[in-house]
């Protein structure tokens, strides 16, 4: 296959370029022998359940949320890495093929961990070199030839010179060179998408930013699209032009990153943001509780055992209490283009930013030591880490 | 009086190509009662300092200075001594709790132990103190009897720090305590270190990369590069209003959201951290530094004073101006 064949019609820039429709992955517990024999079915977390979220042309998007929400796995599931329940994905309007191949040509990830991502035998020209090897590109859109297309790469990333780097293992890398790597592995392919993975929570502080610099300046010359997943709100602040906020399963709150972390409608995002450590941040109301079980997700809003806005009571006062605690919904558009699937905001419209904000006021800041998070939690679930894929076997 | 102090601390590790000087000359205090945050990338000397303060390093590391806990030599203290002192005058809290707790015993027995073990108190109040430790730290009493696995993380956290506290030690180090936990766990557990903080009158240190985490707990930081402490004061003046060029980078990896300055712009240092084995001449971070100029290469900067109760370590804060004019006079 040569390389222009792929260049197909390029979209205009903000036009939906990946779309995911109603996407539901279930893990299935493990059961012990006994147990399976008496018919013990295991439990089902749900860690994705019913997302909904479309990735426009050229934009930088972050998906933010505690662990366990299921953000890493929205991510794996669009890059087919995860079978999925339930759901489609569509890439440029079209349902993804059979044979991904052709996509994951044009949708790349960058994990999280540059160290286990890279074969530590293999050299960083082989590395790089295997994914235009797998695709069977041997020579580029203007006849390079394969040494070109790599050395342009590890220059794109930032590796200079890059023939410097060609027979050089991984270990003898700092971690910022090794994720530069990594996003040059993701780049020789010349993708339309990257998602990246907490591409620089593994990294040390002042090299985080010049990471994120790199990402910012490739959106800029190649126009990539990006999807970074992460836990930190600041990070999104530095970088995304949209924010989902994700809990349980869900998108509860999407929009412009400026409206979100400023003047966020849903009290999930309020609470996120106000644990951001900054001075004086200690003093303001902290959730209680672990990040909730995906296993046992509760009816109605699945934020309520924990939702500020019910605790205080300000939930009955508005005369929605009822539905928060026996009504699920879905995404309903408060503001152009800003997203929040909660009563309050349905009730209040922009309003609700307002009432979510004087909630920290109605209830006093509780004393930590006085709220065990086991015995906060209204639905005390098992206290396991909840089933991302890493889940450890808890028997 | 301070309860610890190390003067002129020299740390090399010894490996097979050479000694690694990990850290080259720190100077530290800190009172009664104080919480002294240490801050710095991987590598810079920071957990290297924590675990010296308890000789918790191999053995054929040399350590060179003197550090005082109590009033007392640490560096001279005979084995049983050092037993006695490690938990009961001071305590550390490791960075990966899940991997410090026994995993085959119920973490009410590994408390008692540690009380059991220096002789703090006989089985049956050893038994009733960790009650009331568990207590302290958030989790109900009968959590005595799970086993690690049935805890969470930041549960797990908390028996950690119950350990820490089961000897009544009258210093604590926290070795990046919530580096492994979710942010809303990491904000339950830092709350809960700054309360038994005060109401203990526990004097602390505290280590992590992140500035803004410290600027929340500690009354003082010090900030390491390449094992030197390259700049001191109160912690919010610190964070908000740097001195050293390198500081004001750490603090910019961290950024306020609704900061316009730090809108689409995440900001970086070029560069990677120096390899203890070969660092830079003159200003360790020069080759890294955006305001650097010809004397950084050469010069090696001392701590100057910067501001009220502050020390840098740059060639250009006003203390080193004037450090200068009075050389040439």
């Amino acid at each position: 296959m040569s390389a222009s064949a792929a260049e197909g019609t390029r979209l205009p820039k903000g036009a939906t370029i990946l779309e995911v429709e109603d996407l539901h992955v279930t893990f299935q517990g493990r059961v012990g022998l006994i147990a399976g024999l008496r018919g013990d079915k295991g439990t089902q977390s749900r860690a994705v359940d019913g997302v909904d979220l479309q990735v426009r042309k050229g934009e930088v998007l972050a998906i933010a949320g505690e662990s366990g929400c299921g953000k890493t796995t929205t991510a794996r599931a669009i890059m087919g890495l995860q079978a999925v329940n339930a759901g489609t994905i569509k890439y440029e309007g079209k349902p993804l093929p059979r044979n991904l191949k052709p996509y994951l040509r044009k949708v790349q990830m960058v994990f999280q961990d540059p160290t286990g991502t890279l074969n530590p035998r293999q050299t960083i020209y082989e590395i790089i070199a295997e994914g235009l090897r797998i695709h069977g590109i041997d020579r580029g859109p203007n006849d390079e030839p394969e040494e070109q297309l790599v050395s342009r790469a590890l220059s794109r990333a930032g590796l200079r010179p890059p023939e410097r780097f060609f027979l050089r293992y991984p270990h003898e890398l700092s971690g910022g060179q090794r994720q530069r790597v990594v996003i040059a592995g993701a780049l020789v392919l010349e993708p339309e998408v990257i998602v990246a993975d907490e591409p620089v929570s593994n990294l040390d502080a002042s090299v985080r930013g010049e990471i994120l610099q790199l990402l910012m300046k490739l959106r800029e010359d190649l126009d990539l699209t990006i999807v970074i997943v992460t836990h930190d709100l600041g990070l999104a602040w530095t970088v995304a032009d949209r924010v989902a906020v994700m809990y349980l399963g869900r998108i509860v709150e999407i929009g412009p990153a400026e409206e979100v972390l400023l003047r966020p409608l849903h009290p999930y995002t309020k609470a996120l943001l106000d644990v951001v450590p900054e001075a004086g941040g200690l003093d303001r109301p902290i959730l209680s509780g672990e990040p909730p079980d995906p296993t046992k997700i509760p009816p109605g809003c699945r934020f309520h055992p924990r939702c500020p806005v019910v605790v205080s009571g300000i939930a009955a006062e508005l005369g929605i209490e009822a539905a928060c605690k026996g009504e699920d919904l879905a995404l309903v558009e408060i503001n152009p283009g800003h997203l929040s699937a909660c009563h309050a905001s349905r009730h209040l419209g922009a309003e609700a930013h307002a009432t979510i904000a004087a909630v920290d006021a109605a209830i006093a800041p509780p004393p930590i030591a006085d709220a065990p998070s086991d015995a906060a939690e209204p639905a005390p679930g098992e206290p396991e880490e909840p089933g991302e894929s890493e889940e450890p076997g808890a028997d | 009086m301070s309860v610890l102090s190390l003067k002129d601390v020299y740390i090399t590790y010894h490996t097979a190509s050479g000694g690694v000087p990990a850290v080259r000359g720190v100077n530290l205090e800190i009172a009664k009662g104080e919480v002294l945050g240490l801050a710095g990338e991987s590598g810079c000397g920071k957990s290297t300092i924590a675990a010296a303060i308890l000789r918790l390093l191999p053995g054929t590391t040399k350590v060179e200075g003197s550090i005082t806990l109590d009033g007392e030599d640490v560096l001279a203290m005979k084995p049983g001594r050092l037993r006695a002192v490690r938990w009961t005058g001071a305590s550390i809290v490791f960075q990966g709790a899940m991997h410090a707790l026994n995993p085959v015993k119920r973490v009410g027995d590994q408390i008692a132990e540690a009380i059991t073990v220096h002789n703090q108190a006989g089985e049956r109040e050893a038994r009733v103190r960790v009650g009331a430790l568990l207590e302290q730290v958030g989790l109900p009493t009968r959590r005595a009897k799970d086993f690690p696995h049935e805890l969470s993380g930041g549960q797990k956290q908390r028996v950690m720090i119950a350990m820490a506290l089961a000897c009544n030690p009258s210093m604590v180090i926290a070795d990046e305590p919530t580096t492994a936990l979710d942010v809303m766990v990491q904000a339950q557990v830092l709350r809960l270190m700054k309360e038994l903080q005060r109401d203990l009158g526990l004097s602390m240190i505290f280590i992590t990369h992140d500035l803004s985490v410290l600027v929340e707990t500690s009354d003082r930081l010090a900030i390491m590069y390449a094992g030197k402490i390259i700049e001191e004061g109160p912690a919010a003046t610190v964070f908000h209003d740097p001195k050293h060029p390198y500081t004001a980078a750490l603090a910019a990896a961290f950024p306020e959201i609704g900061d316009q300055r730090f809108r689409r712009k995440p900001t970086g240092l070029g560069g990677d951290p120096p390899d203890p084995q070969e660092v830079p001449s003159g200003c360790p971070f020069h080759p890294r530094c955006p305001v650097a100029f010809a004397d950084c290469e050469r010069t090696v900067p001392e701590l100057f004073p910067a501001g009220e109760g502050r020390r840098a370590a740059c060639l250009l804060v006003e203390g080193a101006k004037t450090a200068a004019t009075e050389v040439n006079e």
